[in-house]
């Protein structure tokens, strides 16, 4: 068997290559020899991994391909989203008798990590659909799972979760959207602000107020596309997150049967906070792919480039900043995958565990594919080179399920307001 | 056509992985290296279990050779849809030297013992690229063999046999039972869905050594040496067509 370059080899191979249809670049991080020190699948059981070899093997045929036509184009992927659902991904962590996978929190977080490595974008939003998913499974009755559930899971439809406001972001429970009980139906007036796959998705979990000020007069309700009252801002423009359209929901007068209601009154807060605690596991996985992928594209380039007569993998600072790169992925990636059995089990420190899943590996996985860029040198900035559209799509991770500054916050009173 | 289909699935270093051949000269490095199902063995799978939902076939068993590590490759193969595999465990040094010869006897007698009908092979490994497995297996067992197979279909107790060959195409029937080995285009293998390696935990590998099958393994080649392939040497710039063709009579090549 040859050792020649990677390229060579490819092309040799090109011919007799295993997927007929499936073409790997040169560059395709997500196909290369795992650096060992990085490899995602340390201390995974068989299953995990043969989970994680599925996401891997999807995200580098059917997604990493479109990655910069889906950010360019401002695609919605809907077709290869319901493909993944095929696989199990469209209710990762719902249970089985209602059409999902029944895994546990850290398989998916492995998934998600995967599938990041083809496209941050998507993997982000379908990370958001299975936030629905299982809210309407954990906290739904029979009817309300059996009837949205299984289309959930299997992508027939897709979901967004409407939380944030213009006037209430971090501030979530002092949020303004009414919903008024008249007879039957519960009339909501009110906006949501910068929703995940708005007006292009079917299913809503919206949080509005039924009730008094502050967490407890706030209900959580599933409204349909369709309903009259129902209506979209105009598509954001985004930074980044390109392959999942962005936009207001308005609600005026619109109706909403009492039966599409999530549990009680009041307890829409507290679905929504257990919702953001997986959300945002989810969200730091994400994160954890994008900076795996960025650390094989960084050192795959610092072997081939050349400057000053030697490739710039013979320089120390380079070697230095390389390893410290792969030091904080693997630190990030623990605590993340603490945090998803730590919720998995319901231990008590879960809540701040995933706080602090996600502050630190957000945080760190953004410095991770903004560093690797930076040793692309002027490559790194063009559209040609999938780092910068890494860089582009992991930035809002920092913001949103949460601010890094609202994990702070979760965190300190855990610490500041422990009875003795 | 009813019955039991034997695929034989081989653990390969994984194609993407950049390989290195040990100091010693004695064979590749494997140690720590990424492994995975050689890609024409998953093409294998994936004819055998698109024939059992098309119910031409009843069951598909997936049978490996080699250390600990291949059960791993079977399971793969049941997350894929086979139904059970079968482990031959082979370790060490006589897993070194474990090559075509031993694997065909292997699954002759596998054959005999399961009362298979079919046995679908990749066409070779990508890391010895021997293309003898299926050949030696047809002939042990004396049956007919199908190579290179680009498509297969059933017509009556007979198969059609589409092969790629270097004239083109060519279209043979044989009698079943027989030994079919896939080329790249035959399918394109499914991916395993979440349901199915769960469910695929649960089906059972049986293990057994190649001494409860009465074979002996015992290799007759002895590999000398493993050495990369030459460096690419640099060329040499002529200005006239008289250079270019004194140069090539210097080297005996007009």
């Amino acid at each position: 068997m040859a050792t020649v370059r990677p390229l060579g080899r490819i092309a040799r191979l090109g011919s007799s290559i295993c997927r007929n249809h499936r073409f790997f670049l040169n560059r395709s991080p997500q196909r290369r020899g795992i650096a060992s020190c990085v490899d995602p699948a340390h201390g995974l059981t068989d299953e995990q991994r043969e989970f994680q070899k599925v996401a891997f093997d999807f995200a580098a045929n059917e997604m990493a391909p479109h990655m910069a036509e889906w950010d360019q184009k401002e695609i919605f992927p809907v077709e290869t989203m319901r493909k993944a659902a095929q696989l199990g991904f469209g209710g990762i962590y719902v249970q089985p008798d209602v059409g999902g996978s029944g895994l546990s929190r850290l398989d998916t977080s492995v998934i998600f990590e995967a599938l990041s490595t083809g496209c941050v974008s998507t993997t982000a939003y379908i990370s958001i659909h299975n936030m629905c998913a299982w809210m309407i499974d954990t906290f739904g009755n029979t009817e309300q799972r059996e009837k949205f559930c299984p289309e959930l899971c299997s992508m027939e439809k897709f979901a967004s979760y409407c939380l944030t406001e213009p006037g209430s972001g971090s501030d979530a429970a002092s949020l303004l959207t009414t919903a008024q009980l008249k007879g039957d139906h519960y009339i909501l007036n009110g906006s949501k602000a910068f929703i995940s796959g708005g007006g292009d998705t079917d299913v809503y979990v919206v949080m509005c107020r039924t009730g008094g000020k502050g967490p407890k007069g706030i209900s959580c309700l599933v409204v349909e596309k369709g309903t009259p009252g129902l209506n979209f801002g105009k598509k954001e423009k985004k930074m980044g997150w390109n392959s999942q359209p962005t936009r207001a929901v308005i609600f005026e007068d619109c109706a909403v049967p009492v039966t599409n209601r999530l549990g009680e009154e009041g307890q829409g807060f507290n679905i929504a906070m257990k919702g953001l605690n997986g959300g945002r596991i989810n969200i730091a996985s994400c994160s954890l792919g994008a900076a795996h992928a960025s650390v094989q594209l960084a050192r795959d380039h610092l072997l081939v480039r050349k400057q000053f007569g030697e490739t710039l993998s013979n320089n120390q600072f380079l070697q230095f900043k390389l390893a410290e790169m792969a030091t904080k992925l693997v630190a990030s990636r623990l605590l993340v995958r603490e945090a998803a059995t730590a919720l998995q089990e319901n231990r008590p420190d879960a809540v701040s565990l995933c706080s602090m899943a996600k502050l630190f590996a957000t945080d760190e996985c953004f410095n991770i594919c903004n560093q690797a860029l930076q040793m692309h040198g002027g490559y790194g900035y063009l559209k040609d080179y999938a780092v910068q559209q890494f860089v582009r799509d992991i930035r809002v991770h920092q913001i949103l399920e949460g601010t890094n500054e609202v994990m702070r916050m979760i965190i300190s009173r855990n610490l500041l307001t422990e009875s003795s | 056509m009813s019955g039991r289909v034997l695929v034989g699935v081989k653990r390969v270093i994984d194609y993407a992985v950049k390989i290195r051949v040990k100091p010693d000269n004695s064979s590749v490095v494997t140690d720590g290296v990424k492994h995975s199902m050689n890609p024409f063995c998953e093409i294998a799978v994936e004819e055998a279990v698109k024939m059992k939902e098309k119910k031409l076939i009843k069951e598909v068993v997936a049978v490996s050779c080699g250390p600990q590590q291949a059960q791993e490759t079977i399971r793969t193969a049941l997350a894929m849809g086979a139904d059970r595999g079968i482990h031959v465990e082979v370790t060490g040094k006589d897993y070194e030297t474990l090559g075509p010869l031993q694997i065909s006897k292997i699954m002759a007698a596998l054959a005999k013992k399961e009362e298979a009908q079919l046995i679908i092979l990749g066409k070779q490994a990508i890391d010895d690229d021997c293309n003898q497995t299926g050949q030696m297996t047809a002939a042990l067992l004396d049956w007919p063999q199908g190579t290179f197979a680009s498509e297969v279909s059933l017509e009556g107790d007979k198969i059609k046999v589409v092969r790629e060959v270097d004239g083109g195409l060519e279209t043979i029937k044989i009698n079943v039972p027989a030994v079919i080995t896939a080329d790249l285009r035959l399918n394109t293998p499914r991916y395993a869905t979440l349901p199915n390696i769960m469910k695929a935990k649960k089906k059972k590998i049986a293990n057994m050594k190649p001494a409860d099958l009465g074979v002996d393994i015992t290799s007759r080649l002895e590999v000398l040496r493993v050495d990369e392939p030459p460096q690419r040497q640099a060329g040499v710039k002529v200005e006239t067509v008289e250079d270019l063709v004194s140069k090539l009579k210097e080297a005996g090549l007009v």
